[in-house]
């Protein structure tokens, strides 16, 4: 046996390990073998999804229908129900999104995040692995929604692009708001002050957007918070995409431009914060 | 335990600039080297000043009371947590300035139970070959020898959480050897084991290191472990190292029938006086758990 103790020399890294590659290629295999784990967790556990579609559908059925029948808000060409129902969809992608964080704590203390963080893989990887999962846990809200709009008879547009373009950007705005989550759980770093917090930010973030009334019946600064919010960026994209005469506000090109720069930082900040949580 | 790994060692074997080891393993640089390494908390200085080396393919065994900076030295070594003051160098590399080659290098076990109960053996795996950046084409293949290795081809498909304590402890060894790092870090490999599963991990890490030249330093606080599985023992006392040597040396420097029990209570004993009492010592526990 003496001779397999003998020395090797040194490489930069072991054999069969590219130490090498492009720093872009193996980013995107760490990110994509992340989110693929978490899909396969989610596939074998799905009930989940299914409890998420009862918040949505009180929403629509209760709040949508009582509104719709008052005409208390100015909702322009489209009725309140159709106005709202994109809305919702942003609700429901954020209210699942915001708690996501909780799953880096859960991992922190079984152990899991402990040995990622000593993997090569960059620790934007392990973020936006984690983000791309998400993206795809929000799909399933989609899916709900657009069920509960044909049952509610809202015209949905059913072109191929702007089912597409809904699904992006549900995909962006779980990963932006899973992100955001994350970063929390990083610097609280306990369930029962992440859980907490988790609390305090939703409602927040939910009432300073335009997904239930239009940023046009705001006061001056709630409509100003409303103007920083991701979320409403979030909801201007799905209401031009998702229902007959929806029109983007801010523009498709600032709303795509908004959760991809959001996203980016969030990103960036949430690596530089990841390791704390094992620390 | 034959393992065959050649073929895809040959091509780059005219690159051996190595000795050939004779009879004696050469004397080589040490594989982990630190220098005055130190860590403080706010007040607390959990390794103080440790300057330690760790020849390659060496077995090496961390030893110490709780809260003795067992963790938080392979925390440093491990490029998780920056050292306060002190250097350390991992395979070659420095654990601050090269910290992503000092990562390509090493393996590690936590001190907790941790594989991924919703996935299969095969999947954890698979998932931690990506992340080590193993060539796709040499993934299955590694995979299969990790399993292999350490005796889990039968639950490879089954989900971790049916999976026994001993088994998912082989898991985590298996999942830290894939990429055949120089260095592996275990910090309490067999807590909580019942003897056989303890054994199977004993003499799957001697196979790591016989095998892969592997240069394996662990905590323990099994004496028995130490002395049967370790060459070469430090304890830790207040962060700092205040023995260093073979088992057998250690026990002769103590007395002439001196276990490694009276080895440990000779050179640290003085824990409950220096450390406070009870409930220092039961924050301590629930912080190392807590923290891995
Ligand atoms: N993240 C942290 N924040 C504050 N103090 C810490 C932290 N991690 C460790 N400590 C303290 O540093 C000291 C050393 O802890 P460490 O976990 O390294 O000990 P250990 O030798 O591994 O103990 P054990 O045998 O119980 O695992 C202890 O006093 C501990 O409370
Ligand atoms: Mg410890």
């Amino acid at each position: 046996m003496a001779e397999a103790i003998q020395r090797r020399p040194r490489f930069a890294a072991p054999r069969g390990v590219s130490a090498n590659e492009l720093a872009m290629t193996a980013f995107i295999r760490d990110t994509t073998a992340l989110a693929e784990v978490e899909l396969r967790k989610l596939g074998r556990d799905p009930i989940e999804l299914f409890t998420r579609a009862i918040q949505p559908t009180l929403w629509l059925l209760v709040f949508g229908q009582v509104f719709g029948r008052l005409r208390a808000i100015p909702t322009g060409n489209l009725s309140y129900l159709t106005f709202m129902v994109p809305g919702i969809l942003a609700q429901s992608v954020l209210f699942i999104a915001i708690f996501y964080g909780i799953s880096v704590i859960w991992e922190r203390d079984l152990g899991i995040l402990q040995k990622l963080v000593v993997t090569p893989a960059t620790r934007s990887a392990l973020v936006l692995g984690k983000a791309l999962s998400a993206g795809v846990r929000g799909l399933s809200q989609g899916v709900i929604i657009y069920l509960l709009a044909l049952l509610l008879r809202v015209p949905i547009r059913f072109g191929l692009g702007a089912i597409a373009g809904v699904l992006g950007f549900i995909i962006l705005g779980s990963a932006l708001f899973s992100t955001f989550s994350l970063a929390v759980a990083c610097l609280v770093k306990t369930r029962e002050r992440f859980m907490g917090i988790g609390q305090v930010l939703t409602m927040p973030l939910f009432f300073a957007s335009n997904a239930i009334y239009p940023l046009s019946v705001m006061p001056a600064w709630l409509r100003a918070l409303a103007k920083i919010n991701p979320l409403s960026y979030q909801v201007d994209a799905l209401r031009a995409l998702m229902v007959e005469g929806g029109h983007p506000l801010f523009g498709l090109g600032m709303d795509l431009g908004v959760h991809l720069v959001v996203l980016a930082a969030l990103v960036l900040l949430t690596a530089k914060l990841y390791p704390n949580v094992v620390r | 335990m034959v393992i065959n790994r050649d073929h895809e060692n040959k091509p780059e074997a005219s690159l051996s600039t190595s000795t050939s080891a004779g009879e004696n393993p050469p004397v080589a640089a040490p594989t982990v080297e630190m220098l005055g390494l130190t860590r403080h908390f706010g007040a607390t200085t959990a390794v103080n000043a440790l300057s330690l080396a760790v020849p390659n393919g060496c077995i090496f065994g961390l030893l110490g009371p709780n809260g003795a900076g067992k963790t938080t030295t392979i925390k440093m070594l491990t490029t998780v947590l920056p050292p306060s003051a002190g250097t350390a160098k991992v395979a070659g590399f420095d654990i601050v300035r090269d910290a992503v080659d000092v990562r390509r290098n090493i393996g590690y076990v936590s001190q907790m139970i941790s594989a991924d109960g919703a996935l299969t053996g095969y999947e954890n795996l698979l998932l931690f070959a990506r992340l080590y950046g193993i060539e796709r084409r040499l993934r299955r293949g590694r995979v299969a020898e990790a399993l292999r290795f350490m005796a889990l081809e039968d639950a490879a498909n089954t989900l971790v959480r049916n999976y026994s304590g001993g088994m998912i402890r082989r898991l985590e060894i298996a999942e830290s050897m894939l990429h055949h790092p120089k260095v592996l870090f275990l910090d309490e490999p067999t807590v909580g084991l019942d003897p056989v599963a303890r054994h199977a991990v004993w003499d799957h890490l001697r196979g790591l290191r016989n095998d892969f030249g592997t240069t394996i330093l662990m905590t323990t606080h099994d004496m028995e472990e130490a002395d049967e599985l370790c060459e070469t023992i430090a304890i830790m006392h207040l962060g700092q190292a205040v023995a260093i040597g073979s088992p057998s040396a250690l026990k002769v420097q103590v007395g002439p029938d001196a276990d490694l029990d009276d080895v440990f209570v000779y050179f640290a004993g003085g824990s409950i006086e220096h450390g406070g009492g009870y409930t220092e010592t039961a924050q301590i526990r629930r912080t190392a758990r807590r923290l891995g």
